[in-house]
């Protein structure tokens, strides 16, 4: 039956004579197409002699030109050395040991270096002084080919020579000489005896010189304190494996609390042995890496901290404090923990991150009292030398015309100074202004000469980490660029003709090695002296400038001071460090921008952490948008006048009244364009101190963030994190904690690893290796040195902001975080479970998808699982991923044509496709389209084109060469020679790798352990990726 | 006074004579030695350093002893005494000793107390002999050359020549019997019939639905297996034969001289890459050798191979007349012949030292080479087949120990393919 229907287009058809239907019916356009406006001038294209016909044959006889020339096959040169150096096999890696010491990141590390270009930062497993490579430190390869790198000397913007250079700098020294102003070197924490040395030396040539110390991100006020009671300059070293009970205020240790590297010991009491394991107590306002790993963490306001040491100081050493205002809860907590505390003696220990001198003190005098033996103030930590108060009083007589020459090494004070338009004020009052830089900073464009510094993987240097350890730094490629390093400057300046270097080799053979082999300790990297075993705080120097730091602080008054100082009005900001940024160094580099934040899982950006409550009191907010990002309102955030814009994002776990906002970005100078990310938080970092009182009003706007993860319950799915509490890993059996899953197979429950219910066939795997890479949830902090490592080994391209934000990241290795819903994932299961009928279970779902206000935390290292029975391999339309008998699941790039099924079928979400050509286009203008940032590739393993889908390998380059390297020998493999990147990287020794057919092997025996599960182990994938059930030794007391 | 002068000057030339005839005994005695034996000890003992008529790390050495005598006032004996033990001599304080020491910059000749009088009798009877003339030498050779190839030449034409007359001959013969033929049917009035109402070839074959069916099918099957052999060698580059910077030759190097792959490219054995050797691997032996003394022909003539080691003296910087480097060296840019994809992983060591494969199973036989050419096609079903066909070498390995018998005894064979090993898997090569 046809229909009469007519439809409307619009109204004026009603209309039988309406003029512009009538119009509308003879056009097909409403008005006349402008095809003059875009096709140009009209009077050019009429005079021009290109006809149409002529314009078809050009670009017919150039696309016929263009597709003959591609037939010829490109010529490819092979250029030989001329004279081969004898340690350079083309194709085969040699390993350096050094020391990154840039101030604010210490290790000693591996470089691998190929053809003479450094590629990776490994961790040097021979140095047990004190930290391992983090994701910085392993990301730090990437900044020696920073293409924004200054090239050579410059003065007021020109390049000079470095003879024109020092002549200069010399005559301006010269004439300084004897006048009434000073010279003042403005550096980094060096550590270095041989700096030092070198900078008495030049004290002694020119006579006024000042050597100031300071480091951006301050611990002065911990430094003050173990100055007062140990009379010397240094903070205490902890060392957390010998802890059972840690009890920590406010002190982020697993992340750069003074100095960082505490991950490793801490690490090792996390995984249960015979039953016993350590107990974290954190009190905390921010939600750090630190609070994520506690069994317990209590979010307390800076003010309530400070009470909260007070009272734990009184309740442990029955000095009375009156100690009031802390809520009733918080009390229950404070006391239990100060009963924990007693109880472990000396295997307890407490730290503070309250920078405030009294509390410092208070917890040096706790430690003592407890004689803890985590506790080691002899060995000192010399990694954070700066001083405050010289910094502050430094600006002040730059300002008063007092200073006639400053030089800075490794500083950036206008970018990283609360007052830095003082400081660039003071700049101008000085004669002679030089910055040793490796870029054209914030600080470096304001100083008269820029004296281009080299990459530490370029430099000479020593280090003493911690008293009586010493490490060496050495380069390993020649300098790229025309750059010399300050200490070369100095001994020019002091016109000593040595090579640093060689000045290096003197000092130590003379004052350190004690006859040691000096080739021996390059070798190594380091070299720890006798003295370290002995009582070595007396070799620390006496730093004493301040009358007032000779005086010791009575410990009963340095509590009592402290709970009188904890007055608090509004909320309190706490500034903080993030794990990928750090102090803000390297924000060119692209690896770290895109790390995703271990708690906030958000790449390139800083924020304002805000509690819930606090956001909801504020009118701030969190929202998703249609493809699944997550955007929040910004707010004006103002410290003593000074007001900055951030975008906010709430935080679980953030201690009600309080925010957080961390360093490092915001920079503007010597960054491209696609860093220069977030806000600048130093501008409110007044007097050095990490909090702050201030307020927060909402401001206009919607920022746009890039997460990987939002904040994300588990919703009770305890297969995905399985973990448990001690006292039941202890006492019930493993169904209980760590269940096989089963499935109904003729009405019997059956576990899904019996072959009965498996769609596959079981292949023999029996015979040679059969790699398994066993994730410890207990020793994972979460730190992320494995994404970079990871990153860094299997040249995984960076994509950017946006490319983030549309959940397009790169990374093969991934760290997943889940929050509990209920206070604890536990309470999430219960709820869970006794959720029934439709109408309880849609609002209690619903609930559960919210984070609780102080959650649980868990982190769960993901990447491709190498499933033996693999959901991807079976869907691939072109065979392009298989599997190996050695376990690895295999993605033949060349063979893969992009249609993506893989990655919908893999059950683990590990695949990551190709968009684009992130190697040779110009919209992603990271390290991978310049010649100088390719120089970072691993020649071994290829670079993916656009089109095709990658994931984690498994190292298979990495077990590939373990095996050939004992093929040419000759020899079995033994355990602990597999490794891959991330393996290597990951110093808690979470991450385990190895063959589980060798019986002995350490990763064969964790497959039998009875934590270990595999990730959704209901899906029946077999996978070759195991993990270790989190354990929380929640006993109180 | 004539006579007198007369008697004087008979005197004088009885005493010339006399002369004349010791020198003639002395040179006499020089040539007491064999010439041919010391040929054999000079390259076997000496060559290293010493050239007849070049200054190479030492001097010189054609007709050293005549040399000496007439210069120096020095004897056989010295030479003896310096040959044996050139740094005793040196330290005794002989002054020419000591002026040959030093103008070498310092370096003693290495000492050869083995050598009996005898044997370095042989050396200087070999370095006394006369230079042979080297132009007239190379004209002879580059004329008999001439010669041989021309007599090929003219067999061949000849041959050609005489069946394309004979084909012309047999050509012009048809026609004028034709013309013939129809001349004497012209005269004899007969007609001749011509073909009308035929139809012509093409045409039928045209109208024949079947014949053009199969055709088509014929042409689109054929022609598909040409696109298809076309487009399977897109990128496959065998034979392959860039010309280089600098000729070098594998023929003379590998083939006549017999020098082992793997001490050039000698990362072959540790490494994934073979290496192309560094200036300072071929400098090793170039430093002596700096002319072409081997077989030649007219192509690659003598001053052709040396003009190459010029070019390799100006690229490592050697100042060749001087013998020492002048710092100022040029890299050379090779072509690279085999090229393999980024995505193809491949490992030297791994055939080279592991499985113990020889260089020529994947490159051919580069010892007859005179120009180096891809020879394999380096794709992917060439590794496969090889990986199937060839077993693992496990013999003395102890890695291999284990995981071949266990896998032997799976598979029911005594030696394993390297594919059985796993070599097929993709993983192996493509990461």
């Amino acid at each position: 039956m046809s229909s009469n229907k007519k439809y409307w287009k619009s109204v004026e058809e009603l209309n039988e004579n309406s003029s512009i239907v009538e119009t509308l019916k003879q056009n097909e356009f409403v008005s006349e197409i402008p095809t003059d406006e875009f096709l140009g001038d009209k009077d050019t294209l009429e005079s021009t002699a290109t006809t149409r016909r002529d314009f078809l044959k050009y670009v017919g006889f150039s696309t016929a030109a263009a597709t003959l020339a591609a037939c010829e096959g490109p010529v490819k040169k092979s250029i030989p050395y001329v004279v081969q150096p004898t340690e350079i096999i083309p194709g085969v890696a040699n390993y350096y040991a050094t020391t990154i010491a840039d101030g604010f990141d210490f290790a000693s590390v591996l470089v691998k270096t190929r053809e003479g270009r450094p590629i990776k930062i490994e961790n040097n497993n021979l140095a047990t002084t004190h930290g391992s490579a983090n994701a910085r430190v392993n990301a730090s390869v990437l900044g020696l080919y920073d293409s924004l790198r200054v090239q050579g000397p410059k003065k007021e913007g020109a390049s000079i020579s470095w003879d024109a250079f020092n002549a200069e700098t010399t005559k301006a020294l010269t004439s300084l000489k004897g006048s009434d102003k000073e010279i003042v070197l403005l550096t980094q924490t060096f550590a270095s005896p041989s700096t030092r040395n070198l900078i008495a030396d030049f004290n002694e040539e020119y006579g006024n010189v000042r050597h100031v110390v300071y480091d951006a991100v301050s611990e002065s006020a911990a430094a003050d304190a173990f100055q007062k009671k140990y009379g010397k300059r240094g903070l205490a070293d902890y060392d957390f494996s010998e802890a059972m009970t840690i009890v920590s205020v406010g002190a982020d240790f697993l992340g750069d609390w003074q100095g960082g590297g505490f991950d490793a010991g801490y690490s090792k009491n996390r995984i249960p042995d015979h039953g016993k394991m350590s107990r974290h107590i954190q009190f905390e306002s921010n939600m750090s890496l630190t609070g994520a790993n506690a069994d317990k963490r209590v979010p307390l306001t800076p003010t309530q901290q400070k009470l909260a040491l007070a009272k734990i100081y009184s309740l442990v050493t029955g000095n009375n404090v009156s100690v009031s205002g802390l809520p009733e809860q918080v009390e229950a907590a404070v006391k239990s923990a100060a009963a924990q505390l007693k109880k472990a003696g000396s295997k307890g220990v407490i730290v503070t991150g309250i920078q405030d001198v009294n509390a410092q003190t208070v917890v040096l005098e706790l430690n003592e009292y407890l004689t803890s033996k985590a506790f080691s103030p002899k060995t000192a930590l010399k990694t954070k030398e700066g001083n405050a108060q010289a910094v502050t009083q430094l600006v002040e007589d730059m300002k008063a015309g007092k200073v006639g020459a400053i030089i800075m090494s490794g500083v950036n004070p206008v970018y990283t100074l609360p007052n830095a338009s003082d400081f660039t004020e003071g700049l101008k009052k000085v004669q002679l202004s030089v910055a040793f830089s490796m870029k054209e900073d914030e600080t470096s464009t304001q100083t008269q000469y820029i004296a281009a510094a080299p990459h530490y993987l370029e430099s000479w240097g020593d280090v003493e980490i911690k008293v009586g350890h010493y490490a060496l730094t050495q380069p390993a490629i020649r300098p790229l660029f025309d750059t010399r390093q300050f200490q070369d400057a100095l001994l020019a300046w002091t016109n000593n003709s040595q090579s640093y270097s060689d000045y290096i080799k003197t000092i130590w053979n003379e004052d350190i090695l004690n006859g040691a082999s000096f080739n021996q300790a390059l070798h190594d990297g380091f070299y720890v002296s006798e003295v370290a075993e002995l009582d070595a705080i007396d070799t620390l120097e006496d730093k004493t400038t301040n009358p007032e730091m000779a005086e010791a602080i009575a410990p009963a008054a340095a509590a009592s001071a402290l709970v009188s100082s904890a007055k608090s009005n509004g909320l309190e900001l706490t500034l903080y460090t993030k794990t990928g940024m750090g102090d803000g160094q390297q924000a060119n580099n692209p690896w770290l921008q895109e790390f995703p934040d271990p708690i906030t899982r958000t790449s390139w950006d800083n924020y304002l952490t805000v509690s819930k409550a606090d956001a909801d009191e504020l009118g701030l907010m969190n929202k998703h948008v249609a493809n699944g990002a997550l955007n929040g309102s910004y707010a004006n955030v103002t410290v003593n006048g000074v007001t900055i814009k951030a975008p906010v994002m709430i935080q679980p776990g953030q201690a009600k009244g309080t925010v957080g906002l961390s360093f490092g970005y915001g920079r503007t100078a010597g960054l491209k364009e696609e860093m220069q990310t977030g806000v600048n938080a130093y501008a409110l970092y007044h007097n050095f101190n990490n909090v702050q009182n201030v307020t927060i009003e909402a401001a206009s706007g919607e920022h746009e963030f890039a997460s990987v993860q939002l904040h994300n319950t588990l919703m009770g799915r305890g297969d995905i994190v399985k973990e448990t509490t001690l006292e039941i890993f202890n006492t019930k059996d493993k169904k209980h904690w760590n269940a096989v899953p089963v499935v109904s197979l003729n009405h019997e429950e059956t576990p899904v690893t019996s072959p009965e219910v498996d769609l596959w066939d079981e292949f023999d795997r029996s015979i040679g290796h059969h790699f398994n890479l066993s994730i410890d949830l207990n020793a994972c902090t979460g730190c992320g040195a494995c994404v970079i490592a990871c990153h860094a080994e299997n040249n995984v391209p960076v994509v950017g902001k946006s490319e983030v934000r549309r959940s397009r990241d790169m990374h093969w290795l991934r760290i997943d975080r889940y929050y509990s819903s209920e206070v604890s994932f536990e309470g999430d299961n219960e709820k869970k479970d006794n959720i029934s009928g439709l109408g309880s279970s849609l609002s209690e779902f619903g609930e559960m998808e919210h984070a609780s206000d102080n959650p649980q935390v868990a982190f769960q290292p993901v990447m491709c699982q190498h499933c033996n029975h693999a959901p991807c391999e079976t869907v691939c339309p072109v065979a392009a991923t298989s599997h190996g008998r050695q376990g690895q699941n295999h993605m033949a790039y060349n063979r893969c044509v992009g249609t993506r099924y893989c990655a919908n079928n893999c059950p683990y979400k590990v695949r990551r496709f190709n968009w684009f050509l992130y190697n040779g286009n110009d919209e992603f203008d990271y390290h991978m389209n310049d010649d100088l940032g390719r120089m970072v590739l691993n020649p071994d393993v290829v670079v993916r084109s656009r089109g095709v889908m990658e994931k984690c390998s498994m190292c298979i380059q990495m077990t590939q060469k373990t095996i050939l390297d004992a093929k040419r020998d000759g020899r079995e493999i033994k355990d602990g020679e597999f490794q891959t990147a991330c393996s290597a990287a990951c110093s808690s020794g979470a991450m385990v790798f190895g063959d589980i057919n060798d019986k002995d092997s350490k990763v064969a025996k964790l497959k039998e352990d009875n934590r270990m599960y595999h990730l959704l182990e209901h899906v029946g994938t077999k996978p070759n990726v195991q993990y270790q059930t989190k354990v929380r030794n929640t006993t109180e007391a | 006074m004539k006579k007198v002068i007369h008697r004087k000057s008979s005197r004088n030339f009885l005493r010339l004579g006399l002369i004349v005839l010791l020198a003639f005994t002395t040179s006499l005695s020089a040539q007491e030695g064999d010439p041919a034996k010391g040929k054999s000890l000079f390259n076997a003992n000496c060559a290293a350093c010493h050239q007849l008529d070049k200054k190479m790390t030492g001097p010189a050495l054609r007709q050293v002893e005549s040399r000496l005598s007439d210069e120096q006032g020095l004897d056989r004996d010295w030479l003896y005494s310096w040959i044996r033990n050139s740094s005793g001599l040196i330290k005794s304080g002989d002054a020419y000793a000591n002026k040959v020491y030093n103008e070498f910059g310092g370096a003693a000749m290495t000492a050869f107390p083995q050598l009996s009088d005898e044997d370095i009798n042989n050396i200087l009877a070999y370095t006394a002999e006369e230079k042979k003339a080297p132009a007239a030498q190379a004209a002879a050779t580059g004329a008999a050359a001439q010669t041989t190839q021309a007599s090929g030449g003219i067999s061949n034409e000849i041959i050609l020549g005489a069946l394309a007359i004979l084909f012309i001959l047999l050509a012009l013969g048809l026609y004028l019997v034709n013309k013939t033929l129809r001349r004497f049917a012209a005269a004899k009035n007969i007609e001749l019939e011509l073909e009308t109402g035929r139809k012509p070839l093409w045409k039928a074959f045209v109208e024949n639905q079947f014949l053009m069916i199969v055709v088509a099918i014929f042409f689109l099957l054929s022609s598909a297996y040409f696109a298809y052999g076309y487009l399977m060698q897109v990128g496959v580059d065998q034979g392959y034969q860039p010309v280089q910077p600098i000729h070098f030759s594998h023929k003379v190097h590998a083939g006549d001289n017999g020098v082992d792959c793997k001490y050039c490219h000698s990362s072959a054995r540790v490494s994934k890459t073979s290496g192309i050797p560094s200036l300072n691997v071929c400098m090793n032996c170039h430093k002596s050798i700096y002319e072409y003394n081997g077989e030649t022909t007219p192509e690659y003539s003598k001053e052709f191979y040396d003009g190459e080691i010029k070019k390799l003296y100006a690229a490592a910087g050697w100042d060749d007349a001087e013998q020492k480097y002048t710092g100022d060296s040029k890299p050379v840019k090779w072509v690279r012949i085999h090229n393999l994809p980024d995505f193809a992983y491949f490992n030297h060591s791994q055939h080279v030292t592991v499985a113990g494969v020889e260089c020529q199973t994947c490159h051919g036989p580069v010892e007859e080479m005179e120009i180096m050419y891809q020879h394999a096609p380096l794709t992917m079903g060439w590794c496969i087949n090889c990986h199937r066909e060839t077993n693992v070498d496990v013999k003395d390995n102890g890695y291999y120990e284990k995981i071949h018998e266990e896998l032997s005894k799976k598979y029911g064979v005594d030696n394993l393919t390297a594919a059985q090993m796993g070599g097929l898997e993709c993983g192996k090569c493509h990461y």
